[in-house]
């Protein structure tokens, strides 16, 4: 049995996926990125080889992606985290068309043909409003963790306009919202909204397609779904793995590299 | 066969020849300068070089000055000048390196220029009537801005012979007719209409050659990079049209590009794919961004930059010199026009450009400076990948503000699009079994 692995090196959190030939998910890890970036992608892998049960030889092939893909020093090739979330999500969803992947500093719109091939793509540009550091800042702000946000946020029934385009600034007008007496939950659904709206835009710059299948580590997030539901007016796929879509996107692609290399070579006559 | 580099080979000569013709075009200004000479401030879209070289006046591009800061990674140096005297940092990059510059009493890295003693241009850019008042606010000269009609949409150009270009001829003949007293007053040189004849045939030369070598380029491999061969060009076009030294480049610069073409000597040893480039270049990381395409296989085989910034030469419009103003003023017209054009109605010149030069996908770089160039670029590309199914990639950055240009971003991006053009390519071939 052929293993490959991705390993998708975030701006926050670096993930690992392992696949075997019959493109299965056989183990994950998942590891907080910080100032070492080479230690985390090894750190993230290793977990993933012992959750896997599994020995560093027995992976054939290693792809890095995301932001730090070239600090995955033991991997084979590199390819962009644009590329593999697309490729991740047609493979858990056939019949997507469009990916909106939000992670920790940019939120990316991806338009991907049947065969997973990416047609077009948009990102955030120089500024970390509309993605996950947004949330964070909100969480700093408020003093409630991450992963209550969204569960608070769906309490909400009178949600505040946030209006800043900065996500430093951010962290104030949540505060100057606090200061007029604003519940929390409807301050919390202002920014998931705000959010999803910025998203929304940049869906919309590459055109949105049916299905459109959401991914990245902020789509655990219950309220984000709803509010990005909501602003692209379709329902989105969310998959139990879509914190791992880049990394396991890295991971087909290093299978692919495995059973190309396999396939005899033609003779021509 | 002519000779121009050390090897003996004329490769790689109209590179040494551009930038031994910036540095001469300096040391002239350095000169002008010491020697208090007023000068001449045009812009590139429609400069009138030829006309105002007739006159003697050392010309002044405040654009190239600008974007050399940038080249030169001192731009911030001056940007941050500007700023501090109260410019906001979304005002045009080049006009705030330009107020640094006159702030610091026209130093440049390249040379001093010397102060202006009139200022000469047309309305193809907004900016350029809001910069020109600076001028005339710290040097109290005349600015003139010569009004140019611009095309009235995509595809209704209209050409001599025609009523409404007749009326706009005589409209831009009538400006030409105004500002020549103007500029003898300011000069203190009378108008020659023979120089000014001497000096359009100049630009004829250059304008055939520049028109031919862009056509050239249609080579494969392809002859020379658009974005870092091209600005060595660009500024030799600007800087020198109308003078015997700009035409004798271009005809040289010909030469060469028909040496290579004969020879299949290329920009990249392995050139996989050919890319054009629509917006201004990012010149605060100028010869890295082109190695961020160089570095996959990709070159850029042709530019709107190229087109827009050239003066009109890309169009190989040839001045009738029996009739010299009316000339000039048709020239002004369709070369200023086209400029336009070149920014606002892009979907079939760059349909025109694909064809002619094979490429393989089209790059648009907005930049955050510029918003005449910047507006409309995503509609742009939205209209062309209605017209044609071409791979595209949109990344922003800027002309000159280091601060907004993020390398990590645009590998990013570039590195992404590479993907796909691959994966384009892998499918195609698939498909052709």
């Amino acid at each position: 049995m052929a293993f490959a692995a991705g390993v998708d090196v975030g701006s926050t959190q670096t993930k690992a996926v392992i696949v075997d030939e019959h493109r299965r998910i056989v183990a994950r890890a998942l590891t907080e990125t910080g100032a070492n970036v080479i230690r985390a992608a090894e750190q993230a892998f290793h977990q993933a080889l012992a959750a896997g049960d599994l020995r560093e030889e027995e992976v054939e092939y290693v792809v890095g992606t995301g932001y730090g893909r070239y600090k995955v020093t033991f991997g084979n090739t590199q390819v962009t985290e644009i590329s593999c979330h697309g490729r991740g999500a047609v493979h858990m969803f056939p019949n997507t068309r469009t990916v909106v992947d939000m992670g920790g500093q940019d939120t990316k719109a991806i338009r991907v043909a049947p065969t997973g091939e990416i047609l077009d793509f948009c990102m955030n540009d120089k500024c970390a409003a509309g993605t996950g550091r947004f949330l964070g800042a909100a969480s700093s702000a408020l003093d409630i963790p991450l992963d209550q946000l969204g569960p608070t946020a769906l309490s909400g029934e009178r949600p505040v306009k946030i209006s800043t385009t900065c996500t430093v600034f951010a962290e104030s007008e949540v505060l100057s919202w606090l200061g007029k007496g604003k519940k929390i939950e409807d301050i919390l659904l202002g920014v998931h909204q705000s959010i999803a709206g910025r998203s929304a835009g940049l869906l919309r710059r590459v055109g949105i397609e049916s299905e459109v299948t959401f991914t990245g580590g902020v789509a655990r997030n219950i309220a984000m779904i709803k509010t990005l539901q909501n602003a692209v007016g379709q329902p989105l796929n969310v998959s139990e793995e879509s914190h791992f879509m880049g990394a396991l996107g890295a991971a087909l692609f290093a299978l692919d590299h495995i059973l190309a290399s396999r396939t005899p070579a033609r003779q021509d006559a | 066969m002519a000779t121009g580099t050390a090897d003996g080979t004329i490769v790689g000569r109209g590179n040494a020849d551009g930038a031994r013709l910036f540095r001469e075009w300096f040391a002239g200004l350095t000169a002008a300068a010491e020697a208090g000479r007023g000068s001449a401030y045009v812009f590139v879209m429609g400069s009138l070089a030829e006309l105002l070289r007739t006159f003697d006046f050392p010309i002044v591009f405040p654009e190239i000055n600008s974007l050399q800061t940038a080249v030169r990674r001192v731009a911030h140096e001056y940007l941050n000048e500007a700023e501090d005297q109260g410019y906001s940092p979304d005002v045009c990059g080049y006009v705030k390196a330009d107020v640094a510059t006159q702030l610091r009493g026209g130093a440049l890295p390249m040379g001093r220029i010397p102060k202006p003693a009139i200022a000469v241009y047309t309305n193809a850019c907004n900016t350029y009537i809001k910069w020109a008042e600076i001028w005339e606010r710290m040097y109290k000269i005349p600015t003139i801005t010569l009004d140019i009609p611009g095309s009235r949409a995509a595809g209704a150009q209209t050409w001599p012979g025609n009523p409404d270009f007749e009326h706009d001829r005589t409209y831009v003949l009538a400006q030409l007719r105004e500002l020549i007293p103007v500029l003898e007053r300011v000069s203190g040189v009378a108008f020659d209409i023979d120089r000014l004849r001497e000096a359009m045939g100049h630009a004829n030369t250059m304008n055939r050659m520049w028109c031919r070598a862009l056509e050239l380029n249609a080579s494969r491999p392809s002859l020379f990079n658009a974005l870092s061969d091209g600005t060595i060009y660009l500024g030799v076009a600007n800087g020198f049209r109308g003078s015997p030294e700009g035409a004798k480049y271009f005809t040289e610069l010909v030469e060469e590009l028909e040496y290579k073409s004969a020879h299949g000597i290329g920009t990249l040893t392995n050139e996989q794919y050919r890319l054009l480039f629509v917006g201004v270049p990012c010149y605060p990381i100028f010869r890295r961004f082109t190695e961020l395409f160089t570095e996959l296989g990709g070159t850029f085989v042709g530019s709107t930059y190229l087109r827009f910034a050239s003066g009109g030469a890309n169009l190989g419009f040839e001045y009738d010199l029996a009739h010299p103003m009316e000339s000039l003023a048709e020239g002004l017209l369709i070369g200023t026009r086209d400029a336009m054009d070149n920014m606002f109605f892009q979907t079939n010149i760059l349909l025109e450009m694909l064809d002619q030069l094979h490429g393989d996908g089209i790059v648009y770089h907005p930049i955050k400076s510029c918003r005449t160039v910047s507006t409309g670029l995503a509609d742009s590309r939205r209209a062309l990948l209605a017209a044609r199914d071409v791979p595209s990639l949109f990344i922003e950055s800027d002309m000159m503000d280091r601060r907004v240009v993020s390398e990590a971003q645009l590998k990013n991006r570039i590195d992404a699009f590479f993907e796909g053009l691959a994966s384009r390519r892998a499918q195609a071939s698939i498909r052709e079994r």
